[in-house]
């Protein structure tokens, strides 16, 4: 790698790129809007290539204006399809973008067979090549990404309001059409200065990426927002010094893959988010439904009269293999609710609450259930027996009021209960 | 209705509103001119252009004729003086942030371009948050709240406003006994400091108890007034009775020619 003045222009230059589109990919992603970016940057190599046909300029500023200008009419025409014909929004951005970027292909492969064009570079566009950033280029992404930072903190309050509740924002008498012009123009002017270093073809993903994976580890904007231009920061860095590793390596697509690596680790282990944090919980709630099972299953053995109860005669009750249930006790022992002495089974303290409590909720339900009709007698155990371990003290307790009112005292008497006990595959 | 409305004390005054989604008519020929310091009900079946009606007022729909005055005059330059509970689903409850922040939006409006909200818009946020029983929940992320309080937050939003009209589009909807309870107290709280309200409703249950006014409407006023004199069955069958086949398929018709298909 070469850690020279070079490199140096080139990796602030990247990371700029980065840190611009991160920024504001967290509103295009959270307006859904990312996909405009897409069609935007496609639209834009015809204009790159006329540009450089009609001035014979390969100087940034006149290529960046020429892709902006197609770019820009790319979106009104889908715009314009969807406003005045039935096609609908995806297939006119399909239609649009495939037919911009084809006509961008054969003026580009046109330029590169002509004399002229054999050394005009242009190709870069197409995945993107840092290494030819110069020192006017870096001016000019300095630029657009001050106007871009700036203009997000200033409008940062209407940015917010208009994702959430565009309507509430015209009637607090701002204009939603002014702010979201603001918001679509700054993504413009992102994507523009982006094409040079990562290309029309990926573009988007610098503005998309960094902000869903920056989703998964944050419930408020304002650190989504931060937490999505440094990652896109990053991005840009690292995909710049990993494609210097090893030459004619273009650097969009590393960018794309280094962002794309942090949003897979983020949707994996992001914590409440993430998929680990889900999985968690969804085994905690079936390991605490099988153990709430096992406790019901206890009372009902012991209001049949059985004195002794063994891991076996549970097994049985619980219509589950022995293994599973000495499993499921040594879990009760380890959390207080059951002990266990010579192969027989006892509830603690703990243990019998928790068992009342769900031997009356199960109760509470079948009887709601059926006193308001909305389910026959014999087909409401099932879903009385999923619900059981849903429902929090407050619901029981306007569940009690309400069958109070219609003359039901509801006592959690394991006799009135139907027996039966939903499998779930998971018991620790 | 043409009878001389003074519009200097008449809160919202519409006089022949028509107003069309993509061209085709939803609500036709509206007069009406709504008395101060009532809790009004808007009441009518699905598509009868009840939020509708609510949208136009704040210029968040086109009109495709007529006008509303707020208090003698137009809208855009009274935006400050309406406070806006639109439905709860018209928002997506997993945009990230909470509770505090969305209450907050309600000072928008007075705060303007650009500015941030102060200490005091904080305090007005938090007082209108705690009038609405949701001051432990000001730090929940909006997602995690359950109808009944993401309505509650909504409801404290407009408060947080301090406007003297509230319109608001089926804040019942979907919540629960202890919350309908509480927004009907503050209503009832906010109609005795003269503020004018006018409240999109489902439940007809419930007109006669919560609604000094009540405004009956199909496509058109059925008929508005006094709640004693307008909660009728004629009118209710009026209003409900039947689909208006004829003005639906006219509206379809003005939308088909009008859109060239």
């Amino acid at each position: 790698m070469i850690w020279d003045a070079t490199f140096q222009l080139v990796l602030l230059g990247s990371l700029l790129i980065g840190a611009t589109s991160g920024t504001l990919g967290a509103f295009a992603v959270l307006r859904r809007r990312s996909l405009l970016g897409d069609a935007l940057a496609h639209a834009a190599l015809p204009g790159v290539a006329l540009a450089f046909l009609w001035t014979q300029s390969k100087a940034l500023p006149i290529l960046l204006l020429g892709a902006t200008i197609s770019g820009v009419v790319g979106v009104l025409i889908i715009e314009a399809i969807v406003n005045y014909t039935r096609i609908k929004a995806d297939a006119a951005l399909g239609i649009v973008l495939s037919v911009f970027f084809g006509g961008g292909i054969v003026l580009l492969t046109h330029i590169q067979q002509s004399e002229v064009g054999n050394q005009s570079g242009l190709d870069k566009f197409l995945f993107g090549q840092a290494a030819s950033i110069v020192r006017a280029d870096l001016y000019v992404m300095c630029v657009v990404s001050a106007l871009v930072m700036v203009a997000v903190f200033l409008c940062y309050k209407e940015f917010k309001v208009l994702i959430f509740d565009a309507e509430f924002l015209a009637a607090q008498g701002f204009s939603p059409r002014v702010v979201d012009l603001l918001l679509m123009g700054l993504i413009v002017l992102t994507v523009m200065v982006g094409l040079q270093a990562v290309g029309v073809i990926l573009i988007a993903a610098m503005l998309i990426t960094p902000a869903a994976a920056a989703r998964f580890w944050t419930d408020r904007l304002h650190v989504m927002v931060l937490a999505s231009g440094i990652l896109g920061a990053l991005c840009g860095a690292l995909g710049v010094g990993l494609s210097a590793l090893a030459p004619r390596i273009p650097t969009g697509p590393v960018m794309v893959l280094v962002a794309t690596a942090a949003f897979l680790v983020s949707a994996l282990i992001a914590p409440r988010r993430g998929v680990l944090a889900r999985w968690a919980r969804i085994r905690a709630n079936a390991l605490r439904e099988n153990g709430q099972h096992f406790l019901r299953a206890y009372l009902a053995l012991q209001a049949r009269g059985k004195r002794e109860i063994a891991l076996l005669d549970l097994a049985s009750e619980l219509q589950l293999p022995l293994y599973r249930v000495r499993r499921l006790a040594t879990r009760l022992v380890r959390d207080g609710r059951v002990s266990l002495q010579n192969g027989a089974c006892s509830l603690t303290e703990l243990g019998h609450k928790e068992a009342d409590f769900v031997v009356k909720s199960h109760q509470l339900w079948e009887y709601y259930l059926v006193y308001r009709s909305i389910l026959e007698e014999d087909h409401v155990d099932r879903s009385a027996d999923e619900v059981e371990h849903i429902l929090t003290p407050e619901i029981i307790e306007q569940l009690e009021s309400i069958l109070a009112q219609e003359g039901i005292d509801v006592v959690g008497d394991i006799h009135k209960t139907h027996s039966g006990y939903r499998r779930t595959g998971e018991d620790g | 209705m043409l009878h001389a409305v003074d519009e200097s004390v008449t809160p919202i005054h519409i006089h022949d509103m028509t107003v069309a989604y993509h061209k085709k008519p939803v609500l036709w020929d509206v007069d009406l001119a709504v008395p101060e310091g009532k809790l009004v009900g808007v009441v009518g079946p699905n598509g009868a252009g009840k939020s509708t009606m609510i949208k136009a007022i704040m210029d968040l729909v086109p009109k495709a004729s007529g006008w509303v005055h707020i208090y003698g005059k137009p809208y855009s330059r009274m935006r400050q003086v309406i406070g806006y509970v639109p439905q709860r689903e018209s928002v997506d409850w997993d945009f990230p942030i909470n509770a505090l922040d969305v209450v907050l939006m309600g000072r928008y409006g007075h705060i303007g371009w650009v500015r941030r909200p102060d200490k005091i818009d904080r305090e007005l946020a938090e007082e209108a948050l705690e009038k609405v029983g949701m001051t432990d929940f000001g730090h929940r992320q909006i997602n995690q709240l359950s109808g009944g309080q993401q309505q509650r937050v909504f409801l404290a939003r407009a408060l947080a406003q301090d406007a003297q009209i509230y319109l608001m589009d089926e804040p019942f909807a979907g919540v629960d006994a202890a919350t309908e309870r509480a927004i009907i107290d503050i209503l009832m709280d906010l109609r005795a400091r003269k503020k004018t309200m006018l409240v999109v409703h489902h439940d007809l249950h419930t007109v006669n108890q919560y609604f000094d006014w009540l405004v009956l409407i199909n496509m058109r006023i059925v008929a508005a007034g006094e709640t004693k004199d307008v909660f009728t069955d004629d009118n209710l069958n009026k209003t409900y009775g039947g689909r208006l086949t004829v003005l639906s398929e006219a509206a379809q018709a003005v939308a088909h020619h009008q859109r060239g298909l």
